[in-house]
């Protein structure tokens, strides 16, 4: 056991974690949009509407993110066309591409957490909005959304920890993320059992969190 | 199309070979994780306190670290770790262990992680009386575990074990950091040797979806294999 490694190399982890938590803050975010958009059109009643919803969460939970990344990061820059627009800006930063892939990522998984969270909404809550006479849209934002948000809560923080971890695929495409920085000092001093406790440690101390979080809100938001 | 041709022209018999390799891993895997699961499972169900903190932090660390550092110990501490273990025996020359086996071990472990939670939790929802009838039968052990908990056990876990096995076949993606050619390997050697990321990367896309696809269906056949009589 290196200890004086470990030692070291801990402010050098820690600040690589906070690149980690920026990636997966800005990535739920976007995502959380994506998800509600998809979940939303996943309970329209056009076939070919909903149809296409799943087939945006089918191939994004059917295929491995590694994959997505370098789709995005090495394939888009092929097409000329995308060169010239002002795309291009996002594009050519590995930074957003990866942003991008995780937001799209997350946005699938949790467009079927909150459809499934609308479909087990009762029936009857709904038809006792309509008989109070209050409005179709009113009754989407302020009693379906809560109760889906409640309703996915505990699903939704499993999907948080699943994109942290995702995150570290970040460093395949040259961002120094938590894991991009532990493997760079890994293959320059060759402890790997060393800075596996210490950037391990950092990633469990990150899941207890947001778990911990989640159990709060969902004590908080329960009924 | 041509891109896609077998023989020395295209890229097809290569791609075909990585995916076979990618199914070789994903299976190799998902069995190591079961012989993980079939000794931690009773450790999680054990009634010693010390029995149960093993198995927890088993599952806990694998669950909450990142595959890919999960695999970056594996290739960087692997050599290490087994001709620590040779040299123990008295063998010190280089070994050097192939990555199918670093990789299949690494993602073995992880997927294990999952299947125990899996069977932990098929296991408690067996109805408590099944256990005292095949105590009441008279039933030995072995054979109450193998002929009365194990099927009913398998039934309420497959469905959840495919969703493992989905994790396996995608994490498996991550070993072509080590240098096994399997899909993600191969579609990188083809793309930077062709300069066509977008149409490798996409193809290895859709042969990752067409795993899925293709063991969905087989899963589900299982699934009503084992449900039969309920």
């Amino acid at each position: 056991m290196d200890l004086e490694l470990m030692i070291n190399s801990f402010p050098k982890l820690l600040s690589a974690a906070a690149i980690t938590l920026k990636l997966l803050s800005v990535s739920l975010i976007i995502g959380l949009f994506i998800g509600l958009f998809f979940a939303i059109l996943r309970i329209n009643k056009n076939k070919l509407i909903s149809k296409l919803a799943y087939g945006y969460s089918y191939v994004f939970r059917g295929t491995p993110l590694l994959v997505q990344i370098f789709i995005i990061y090495f394939g888009l820059g092929q097409i000329e066309y995308l060169r010239s627009t002002i795309l291009w800006v996002i594009l050519k930063e590995p930074y957003w591409c990866a942003i991008i892939a995780f937001a799209l990522n997350t946005g699938a998984y949790t467009s079927e957490i909150l459809r499934s969270a609308f479909q087990t909404i009762k029936p009857g809550i709904i038809e006792a909005g309509k008989s109070l006479g209050i409005s179709n849209k009113v009754i989407f934002f302020k009693i379906q959304i809560p109760i889906a948000i409640r309703q996915s809560l505990p699903a939704y923080g499993n999907e948080i920890i699943l994109m942290m971890k995702g995150t570290s695929l970040a460093s395949t495409v040259t961002i120094m993320d938590l894991t991009g920085v532990a493997k760079y000092i890994i293959s320059t001093t060759f402890k790997p059992i060393e800075v596996f406790i210490v950037a391990g440690g950092i990633y469990l101390l990150m899941t207890f969190i947001i778990h911990n979080v989640i159990k709060f809100l969902e004590k908080k938001y329960s009924y | 199309m041509e891109i896609l041709a077998f023989g020395d022209t295209g890229w097809g018999d290569e791609l075909f070979y990585a995916t076979l390799m990618t199914i070789a891993v994903s299976i190799t895997a998902m069995f190591i994780g079961f012989l993980f699961a079939l000794i931690f499972t009773p450790l999680k169900l054990s009634k010693n306190k010390f029995l149960n903190f093993i198995a927890n932090s088993y599952t806990t660390i694998i669950r909450g670290v990142p595959e890919l550092l999960v695999i970056y110990l594996f290739f960087f501490g692997g050599t290490g770790a087994v001709m620590f273990v040779a040299s123990i025996f008295g063998y010190n020359e280089y070994i050097e262990i192939n990555a199918f086996i670093t990789g299949a071990f690494a993602i073995g472990i992880i997927s294990g992680a999952y299947s125990t939670e899996v069977f932990r939790g098929a296991i408690q929802s067996i109805d408590k009386g099944q256990f005292e009838a095949a105590n009441v039968l008279g039933l030995n052990k072995f054979r109450k575990f193998f002929k009365i908990i194990l099927p009913q056990t398998l039934r309420l876990a497959i469905p959840n074990l495919s969703n493992v096995w989905q994790i396996t076949l995608k994490d498996t993606s991550l070993i072509s950091v080590t240098g096994l050619v399997e899909i993600m390997r191969q579609s990188y050697i083809a793309a930077g040797s062709t300069r066509d990321p977008l149409f490798f990367y996409s193809f290895a896309a859709v042969l990752y979806l067409l795993l899925t696809f293709v063991s969905m269906k087989l899963i589900n056949r299982l699934e009503v294999r084992y449900s039969r009589g309920y």
